[in-house]
C-alpha cells in the first residue's frame, strides 16, 4: 500500500481517471462504457467525486447568498445532512445491485458505486460556480440561479440514467424499468430497516424494564 | 495534567452554577411576543399597558352592565353599548385613567311608535353631529342629533336582492363622511348593507368570493339530495365587524374561516374594502394577516384566532381582536405584525370574553361582554418609539426613523422591525453596504435585493479598470500563450536552425 503511494504511475492513473470523469459527463454513452470495460474509471477517482460533492452541499450551505438559500442554523445537523446524500446512494447501489445482478446486469456492486459517483460530477461541477453566483444575483435575476441549479440537476438524473444502461449492458427500456425498481426496492429497504430499528428499540426497552425490575426488587 | 484538572474544575464549577442558578421567571413573561423570519415566537417588551379597567363600579353606574356589544369612540367621547340594559352609555375620558359618566341614553325625543331601544348592538357618532345607533331587535338604524333628537331611521330594504321572508337586524354600522351607512346585518351573508344618506338601500357591498375547487363541484354532482344537505354549501363568509378608517376604506373581519384555509393562506379573516368592495389589504409580511401562527389545542383553547373587531390607527396600523384567546394583533401597513399581547383570565390587562376594539389616539379601548368591563390600554415607551419610527419613516424622515429604531433596539434586541427600519432608512439615505447587514440580520430578502443591487452597481462603476482588466488578462494570456507556443513550435521545426 505504502509502496504504492510512493509509485509516482499510482497518481498519474488517479489524476487521469479523475479528469475521465469531465470526459464522462459529456459523452456518457461511450464515457461510462469505457468507465469498466475499458477500466478507465478508478474508485479512488469516485470516492474523490463523491467527497467533493458533499463538500460542496456544505459549502452551498454556508456561502449561498442570502436571498437564495436562508439557513436555520439551529435546525441543521450536518451528519444528518451529509447522510441525506449518503444514506440514498448506498440504497440505490445495493438496491440497484441487488435486482440487476438476477436479471443479467453485467455491473458488479464495486462498478455501479463508481458509475453513480462518477455520474455525480455535474453537481459539484455546477453548484460551486453557483455559490458564487448566487453572491452576485439580486431576486430578479433569480431565474437564472433556479434553473442552473435544475439543469445540474437533470443532468445527474440522465447521466445515472446511462451509467446503469452501460455498465449493465441494458437497453434503454430495460434500464427505465429497473431504475423504477430500484426506487422501488430503496423504499422496501427503507421499511425494513424503521421496522428493524423499532424491533430493535422494542426489544432493547424490555430487557432494560426487566433489569430495573429486578434491581427494584433486590 | 494540570491543564486537565482545571478543565474539570471549570466544568464542575460552571455545573454546579447550572444548578444552584435561580431561575427568575417573570410575571409578565409572553403577555407581549412577536414571530421572527423562521415563525419563531420572540417575547418582546410591553407594547401597551393598562391605564384603567372600568366596570359599572368605577363608572358609578346604579344598574350593572350587562352584556355589552358596541363601543365607539369619537373624540375624547366613548359611547358603549349596554345591549343588555338597552341603553347607552356616554363616557367622556378627562385624563387618560379617568372616564365620567356624562349621560345614560335609553329613549329619544320623536313622535315614534317607540322611543326605546331594544338590544342596541352599536353606536356611531359623526362629525356633523349626529348619532347612529343599531337598533337591533326593533329592526331599525335609527339616527338621532346630538340632544336626542329622531332624525330619520334606515329599515328593511323592500329590494328583491334581500330575502324579504328575513328579519332585518342590524349589528354593526359604520358611517362614510358623506353619511351612507354601512351595516352588517345578523344572516346576511351577501356583505355590507349600504344605505344612501337618504335612508335609501343601495346594495350591497364587499361580499367575499365563494371559492371552490373543481372536486368539490364533481362530488357535489354526484351527491344525492341528503348527501348535498349535509355538505358544507359555498356561501359567502358572513362578516362579525367593521371599521371606517380616515380614509374611508372599510376594515371588516370574519371569524367565519376554517383551520385548512387560514394555514394554507387562503382566507382572509381581515380585509380592507374599497369603495368597489375589493379587499386591498396589502399583505407584504412573511406571513398571512391571521393572528397567531400556531394554534394546537391547549390550555382550554383550541382553533385559530377569530377576528371580532379590528380598528385603525394612524400610517395604516390596524390593530385586531381575538375572541379565542384575547389578544390584541397590530400590523403596520404592509401586513407585518407589530406585536401581539393580551389573554384570557382575570388580570387587568387580560379578557373574559372580548367584543369590541376601539381606539382613541394611539390608546386602545376594548370592551369585555363577559366581564362588563372597558379596558384602556396605553402605549409603553417602546410602543410610541415604534409609532414613531413609522410615522417618521412615513412623513420623509429617513434619518431620524433610523435613529428612532436604533431606539427600539436597545429595548428590544429581537425586534425585526427595527432592524428592517434601520436597513430601508440607511437605504434612503444611500448607504447600500450598511444596509444590507441590517436586512441579512433578519432576513429582508426582498429589501436586501434593492439594497445589494444599488451596492453591485456601485462597486461595478469603482471597479470597473479592475474588470476590464480582469477580462483583458483572461482573454489575451490564452492567446499570448498560444501564439508564443506556435513560434516556438516554428522555430523547433524551423529548416535554418536544424543544420547543426
Amino acid at each position: 500500500m505504502l509502496a504504492s503511494l510512493k509509485n509516482k504511475e499510482t497518481y498519474s492513473r488517479y489524476f487521469a481517471s479523475l479528469k475521465f470523469s469531465l470526459y464522462c459527463i459529456t459523452h456518457p454513452l461511450d464515457g461510462f462504457w469505457d468507465l469498466t470495460h475499458e477500466k478507465r474509471g478508478s474508485i479512488a477517482a469516485a470516492n474523490t467525486i463523491l467527497f467533493l460533492t458533499l463538500l460542496v452541499r456544505i459549502l452551498k450551505l454556508a456561502y449561498t447568498g442570502p436571498l437564495f438559500l436562508a439557513v436555520y442554523w439551529e435546525g441543521i445537523n450536518i451528519f444528518m445532512y451529509l447522510a441525506s446524500v449518503l444514506f440514498p446512494l448506498v440504497l440505490w447501489c445495493l438496491g440497484n445491485w441487488g435486482l440487476t445482478t438476477l436479471f443479467d446486469g453485467k455491473g458488479t456492486l464495486k462498478q455501479v458505486y463508481m458509475a453513480t459517483c462518477y455520474a455525480l460530477t455535474p453537481y459539484p461541477v455546477v453548484q460551486f460556480p453557483m455559490i458564487i453566483l448566487s453572491n452576485m444575483l439580486t431576486v430578479e435575476e433569480a431565474e437564472f440561479y433556479f434553473v442552473l441549479g435544475q439543469i445540474s440537476m437533470l443532468w445527474v438524473g440522465i447521466l445515472i440514467l446511462t451509467a446503469m444502461m452501460e455498465i449493465h449492458e441494458y437497453k434503454m427500456s430495460k434500464t427505465i424499468l429497473f431504475t423504477i425498481a430500484t426506487l422501488f426496492a430503496m423504499m422496501v429497504m427503507i421499511f425494513i430497516l424503521l421496522l428493524f430499528f423499532s424491533m430493535i428499540s422494542q426489544g432493547v426497552s424490555y430487557f432494560v424494564s426487566l433489569f430495573r425490575e429486578i434491581m427494584f426488587r433486590m | 495534567m494540570s491543564r486537565g484538572r482545571k478543565t474539570i474544575g471549570l466544568l464542575a464549577i460552571s455545573v454546579l452554577l447550572m444548578t444552584n442558578l435561580p431561575v427568575t421567571v417573570h410575571a409578565e413573561e409572553g403577555y407581549t411576543y412577536n414571530y421572527d423570519w423562521w415563525e419563531d415566537v420572540q417575547y418582546s417588551p410591553d407594547a401597551y399597558e393598562v391605564a384603567g379597567v372600568f366596570s359599572a363600579q368605577e363608572l358609578e353606574l346604579d344598574t350593572k352592565l350587562s352584556a355589552p356589544e358596541g363601543l365607539f369612540v369619537y373624540g375624547s367621547m366613548v359611547y358603549i353599548c349596554d345591549t343588555g340594559n338597552n341603553r347607552i352609555l356616554e363616557l367622556e375620558r378627562e385624563a387618560p385613567d379617568s372616564l365620567k359618566l356624562k349621560r345614560i341614553i335609553d329613549s329619544f325625543k320623536g313622535d315614534n311608535e317607540v322611543t326605546t331601544f331594544n338590544t342596541p348592538t352599536d353606536v356611531v357618532a359623526t362629525e356633523d353631529g349626529y348619532l347612529y345607533i343599531c337598533d337591533k331587535n326593533n329592526e331599525r338604524i335609527l339616527k338621532l342629533d346630538m340632544d336626542l333628537n329622531y332624525v330619520m331611521e334606515f329599515v328593511k330594504p323592500d329590494d328583491a336582492t334581500f330575502d324579504q321572508s328575513m328579519k332585518f337586524n342590524p349589528n354593526k354600522i359604520a358611517v362614510d363622511s358623506a353619511g351612507r351607512v354601512y351595516c352588517i346585518a345578523a344572516n346576511v351573508n351577501k356583505g355590507l348593507i349600504k344605505f344612501e344618506e337618504d335612508g335609501e338601500y343601495s346594495g350591497f357591498t364587499g361580499a367575499s368570493k365563494v371559492t371552490f375547487d373543481w372536486t368539490d363541484y364533481l362530488w357535489k354532482k354526484l351527491a344525492t339530495q341528503a348527501q348535498k344537505a349535509q355538505m358544507e354549501s359555498f356561501v359567502p363568509t358572513e362578516y362579525d365587524n367593521l371599521y371606517m378608517d380616515e380614509d374611508g376604506f372599510i376594515y371588516v373581519c370574519t371569524s367565519n374561516v376554517s383551520t385548512e384555509e387560514l394555514t394554507s393562506g387562503d382566507a382572509k379573516p381581515l380585509r380592507r374594502l374599497n369603495l368597489m368592495g375589493n379587499d386591498i389589504l396589502v399583505q407584504n409580511g412573511n406571513f398571512p394577516v391571521i393572528g397567531d401562527l400556531y394554534f394546537e389545542s391547549g390550555g382550554g383553547f383550541q382553533g385559530p384566532s377569530l377576528f371580532t373587531d379590528v380598528t385603525s390607527l394612524e400610517n395604516d396600523i390596524y390593530v385586531a381582536l381575538d375572541k379565542v384567546r384575547g389578544r390584541l394583533f397590530a400590523y403596520d401597513n404592509q401586513g407585518r405584525l407589530l406585536y401581539a399581547f393580551g389573554g384570557i383570565g382575570n388580570m387587568d390587562g387580560y379578557f373574559r370574553r372580548p367584543v369590541a376594539l376601539e381606539h382613541m389616539g394611539r390608546d386602545l379601548l376594548v370592551l369585555d361582554s363577559l366581564d362588563c368591563s372597558l379596558t384602556i390600554f396605553v402605549p409603553t415607551r417602546f410602543g410610541e418609539l415604534i409609532f414613531e419610527a413609522i410615522n417618521q419613516f412615513q412623513s420623509g424622515l429617513y434619518y431620524e426613523s433610523g435613529e428612532t429604531w436604533k431606539e427600539v433596539l436597545t429595548r428590544n434586541g429581537n425586534y425585526d422591525l427595527a432592524y428592517i427600519g434601520i436597513g430601508r432608512s440607511l437605504l434612503r439615505q444611500e448607504k447600500y453596504h450598511e444596509a444590507m447587514e441590517y436586512f441579512l440580520l433578519k432576513l429582508d430578502q426582498s429589501n436586501y435585493s434593492k439594497a445589494f443591487k444599488q451596492y453591485r452597481k456601485e462597486w461595478v462603476e469603482e471597479h470597473i479598470l479592475l474588470l476590464i482588466g480582469a477580462f483583458f488578462v483572461i482573454l489575451c494570456v490564452p492567446l499570448a500563450i498560444g501564439k508564443v507556443k506556435a513560434i516556438k513550435h516554428e522555430i523547433d521545426i524551423a529548416d535554418i536552425f536544424r543544420q547543426r
